[in-house]
């Protein structure tokens, strides 16, 4: 129980996906002008973040370490993360036709989305995820992958909520033009990522 | 390839479509790995290595790859050529690649190469897409080298690893230094660059003045003449 306590607070804030890691960077930017927007975009983003260590987390630990194809990580990773977007993008479609409304549009932009495949590639070396959250050898597994996927996918979706509470006020600013839109929202996010830095602080 | 426009392809890779300070393209790279001028130099070569292949193969096969399925064959060339650097770098310069760690895979999803395939190399010749991937590329490694600089010597007090002086801000090392940076490096790059724009255009504009006041006085000189002889007709 303690080492699932751990992986939350790990996920969502310590290893923030984008005030820390620097994950997701163009979502964040371009989708945080309104909250409802930020919102489904996040939600988005956990939504497939989920399902792709759901489903990576094996492909790689009992697919392709034991066929010694560990090289190949990087199209298998790409193309299954294609493939699942668009499979969900067409049940969410067929059976949830209003969450498809809220967030369907965000769903093919997901596939380029570094913190999806940033995820995957973060959770499937377990010795490394082992030494973080003080597990021995071989304890890692998938359970625990997927539920650092939703909390990092859950941080994700905090920050660009902030993000967008506050670009409501700063946009109306009155500031040189040259500073509006990138730079300003990037001086913000700055802001953001120094309150974010207290949690690397944390011994854990 | 005609020279003026190798000129003009060079011009648009580095400035005028600057993929990281005008277009805003390939950030989580450019925020995660630029604390050192070491780190971002190496991204830099990686993601110009990667730019020229991707682009040459892509532009080379855009008349045999269906229009429906391009975004996926694009994605998988990529994909094989960022395997092959990451091979590279984890035999030849296993520093580098410890300290790139996850973003070296990352530059698969990085919008800048895929960018580049979509808009130039997907519809223009080989040798113009090669060059197009050059120029794109050294503007990406010139402007993410910048941001490693004034991170590296404001946030560790060295240079590419030697130590300058005994004073250090830590907040340029870490992520919220590199947001600050990166935004103002926007503001000042776009403010230059209008600021030159301008002046190029005041400078057209005179010229153009000039020229077509020439053009009036020759044509009122020869009205007159004209006039002239008419009246002595």
């Amino acid at each position: 129980m303690s080492t699932i306590f751990l992986i939350i607070i790990v996920a969502a804030f310590i290893n923030n996906a984008v005030l820390v890691q620097c994950y997701g960077i163009c979502p964040f930017l371009g989708v945080s002008k309104k909250m409802g927007n930020a919102l489904g975009m996040g939600l988005a983003v956990t939504l497939v973040m989920a399902i792709t260590c759901l489903v990576t987390f094996p492909i790689y630990n009992y697919v392709l370490i034991p066929l010694g194809l560990e090289f190949l990580e990087i199209i298998v990773f790409i193309f299954v993360i294609a493939a699942l977007v668009q499979m969900l993008e067409k049940v969410i479609k067929k059976f949830m036709p209003p969450l498809y409304n809220a967030m369907g549009i965000y769903l093919p932009l997901i596939t380029t989305n570094c913190a999806v495949l940033g995820v995957a590639e973060t959770v499937m070396d377990t010795t490394a995820m082992e030494t973080i959250f003080h597990l021995s050898q071989g304890q890692f597994n998938v359970g625990h992958a997927v539920i650092y996927g939703i909390f990092l996918g859950l941080g994700f979706t905090l920050a660009i909520c902030l993000m967008s509470g506050l670009r409501d006020k700063v946009d109306k600013l009155e500031m040189s033009k040259h500073l509006k839109g990138f730079p300003i929202t990037m001086a913000t996010a700055s802001f953001m990522a120094m309150a974010f830095y207290v949690f690397a602080l944390v011994r854990i | 390839m005609t020279g003026s426009k190798f000129k003009e392809i060079a011009k648009n890779g580095i400035l005028v479509n600057n993929p990281t300070f005008r277009l805003v393209l390939g950030t989580c790279p450019t925020l995660a790995i630029s604390s050192s001028v070491f780190n971002s130099l190496g991204m830099g070569l990686a993601v110009t290595f990667i730019l020229i292949c991707s682009n040459i193969i892509i532009s080379a096969l855009r008349k045999v790859i269906p229009n429906e399925v391009r975004i996926p064959a694009f994605i998988l060339i990529i994909a094989t050529f960022v395997t092959v650097v990451r091979m590279f770098l984890y035999r030849y310069v296993p520093s580098l690649y410890k300290s790139l760690g996850v973003f070296l895979p990352l530059i698969v999803v990085n919008c800048i190469i895929l960018g580049r395939a979509e808009s130039f190399a997907s519809k223009n010749p080989v040798l113009d897409s090669a060059a197009d991937g050059l120029f794109t590329g050294i503007g990406f490694t010139l402007a993410i080298t910048l941001i490693g600089i004034v991170r590296e010597v404001l946030g560790a007090g060295a240079f590419l690893g030697y130590k300058l002086w005994d004073f250090s801000i830590d907040y340029f090392g870490n992520t919220a230094g590199a947001f600050l940076v990166y935004g103002l490096m926007i503001a000042g790059f776009n403010a230059l660059y209008e600021k030159f724009e301008n002046n190029r255009k005041r400078r057209n504009y005179i010229e153009e003045m000039r020229a077509s006041s020439l053009a009036i006085e020759a044509g009122e000189t020869k009205a007159t003449e004209k006039v002239e002889e008419k009246k002595e007709a």
